[in-house]
């Protein structure tokens, strides 16, 4: 199980999976927005998730939890 | 002249604006967001007032609570900067309506130039050259690819609405309209409200040069020489120089001449910049029009010898150009660099808190900065921070002064840029001008990322 967490400061602008969808290595699983930009927020490795923790239009900051993936 | 004028913006471009009203003698009020407490711009303005929360949707982009501090600090002009409110119709409308004088153009004008496809009918008009491509919006990628075909591979798929290269994307095929039509039609949709999508023949190897002009209320229009911003990344300028050194003499005075023949046929006044793609033959097409002043404007007073913000508020005070084509200066050369809070590699952003700040000093240099070195950089805004501005007798002199300037140039908490502009700096493509808009994904290191 693995946390997969924000690489900067903004806010979530779109959440692309769902707990129980599964990923592999390298697909975006969240896009962030900072400073006028999209981040995407990709796994490192194949996967289900487990658990979404951000909601799109939150806030986060560097190293919070996005998603958890086992 | 104005007393006192609001400055409806933030960062850098509104510390300029109030050193201009310092040396005139304008009062200035300045507006801010929560996360804007502490920033430079609220600091230098005589008084300030607070819109709402740091995202720029529940400040900087709110046009009722700027109206509000306008009306409560009996401002009689405000002064939109750039980006933000700075090409929002319904902005300079809505300070006409209620009595401020709006710094810039017509609402009417500047509505008709923020749509692609009304401008370029308005410049077609107007005997302007425009990129060969059809000015109605596409209905599907059926229609797209029969007018592409009409035109020639490649193409430039590009949203009407759009800014900053959303929505826009070159196809070399059939196939790929079919599959770039709709995701970007969504984008446009998305990021604008308006999918309306048109096409444009793909100029090669193009380079961007755009027209400064001034306009009076009278119809007197000028245009100040022009502007090289080839180097780009992720469509968004880098760097910027004037005069460019790759048009003919000949060039320039087209181009000029062409600049002011669009701005008088729109009734455009005040300051304004005409964009041209230009090929390698030195043919040149118009873009697009910018209704407002110039992250770049610098270099163009360098050369010049203007304080372009002193003449916009003039203009806007109702005063005649102070001079005739004739009288415009050009002298010697000049570069702009953009210093972005980002990783120097990825153009990631960098959002941190600045620790250090130690600015280069010396002859030909200048700075325009709304940061110190204990800034906090925020994820909300631009990741712009900065420009260093450098004059030189020519452009060898000046790319000297840039490399000096750029080395002894510290930020330190966040990253920066400074590496990729000592990299472009340095390059011998860059001395020689090969500027094209190819210049970073040619010579320097890329990585894809979408520019929102």
């Amino acid at each position: 199980m693995t946390e997969i967490t924000a690489s900067m400061a903004g806010s979530v602008w779109k959440v692309l999976v769902k707990a129980g969808d599964a990923v592999e290595e390298d697909q975006d699983i969240a896009i962030l927005e900072s400073m006028k930009m999209e981040i995407p927020i990709a796994t490192d490795f194949d996967g289900v998730v487990k658990e979404v923790k951000v909601n799109e239009g939150e806030f986060v900051n560097e190293g919070d939890v996005i998603a958890i993936i086992e | 002249m104005f007393k006192k004028i609001l400055i409806a913006n933030r960062g850098e471009i509104a510390a300029r604006i109030m050193r201009t009203c310092r040396a005139l003698d304008i009062k200035t009020v300045g507006v801010y967001s929560e996360a804007d407490a502490e920033a430079v711009h609220v600091k230098q303005a005589d008084e300030a007032y607070l819109l709402g929360g740091p995202r720029v949707t529940e400040s900087y982009m709110k046009i009722d609570k700027i109206l509000e501090a306008a009306h409560q600090s009996k401002a009689e002009a405000i002064h939109p900067g750039y980006g933000l409110l700075s090409e929002n119709a319904e902005f300079a409308r809505r300070c006409e309506e209620e009595g401020f004088v709006f710094i810039g153009p017509s609402p009417a004008v500047i509505s008709e130039m923020g749509s692609k496809i009304a401008s370029r009918k308005a410049m077609e008009k107007a005997g302007v050259p425009v990129v060969p491509g059809v000015t109605r919006s596409l209905a599907d990628a059926e229609e797209a690819i029969e007018v592409a075909e009409s035109i020639g591979y490649p193409v430039m798929l590009k949203a009407s609405a759009g800014g900053g290269g959303i929505g826009m994307q070159v196809v070399h095929s059939a196939d790929e309209v079919g599959k770039a039509f709709e995701g970007n039609q969504k984008r446009a949709t998305d990021f604008f409200g308006d999918g309306a999508m048109y096409i444009e023949k793909f100029v090669e190897k193009p380079r961007h040069i755009e027209i400064q002009i001034l306009a009076d209320n009278e119809g007197n229009t000028v245009y100040l020489w022009e502007r090289e911003c080839s180097i780009q990344r992720r469509h968004q300028k880098v760097v910027e120089e004037a005069p460019s050194s790759f048009i003919s003499e000949e060039t320039r005075k087209k181009m000029g001449e062409a600049a002011v023949k669009a701005a008088k046929s729109i009734g455009y006044k005040n300051a304004g910049t005409i964009e041209f793609l230009v090929d390698a033959d030195q043919n040149f097409y118009f873009l697009e029009m910018n209704t407002r002043l110039q992250v770049e404007h610098p270099i163009t007073e360098e050369i010049t010898g203007l304080d372009l913000v002193k003449e916009q508020l003039e203009i806007a005070a109702g005063k005649t150009l102070s001079f005739a084509q004739a009288d415009v200066k050009r002298d010697g050369h000049a570069i702009e660099v953009r210093i972005y809070a980002e990783d120097p590699k990825t153009f990631f952003p960098s959002p941190g808190t600045i620790t250090k700040l130690k600015l280069p000093e010396g002859p030909g240099i200048r700075h325009e900065l709304a940061v110190h070195g204990e800034s906090v950089v925020t994820p909300f805004y631009d990741p712009m921070i900065a420009k260093l501005v450098v004059k030189g007798k020519d452009r060898d002199e000046a790319i000297d002064r840039l490399q000096e300037a750029l080395s002894n140039y510290h930020i330190e908490g966040i990253k920066t840029n400074i590496p990729m502009l000592q990299e472009v700096a340095t390059h011998e493509a860059f001395r020689s001008g090969e500027t094209t808009t190819e210049f970073v994904e040619k010579y320097l290191t890329k990585k894809k990322i979408k520019q929102k």
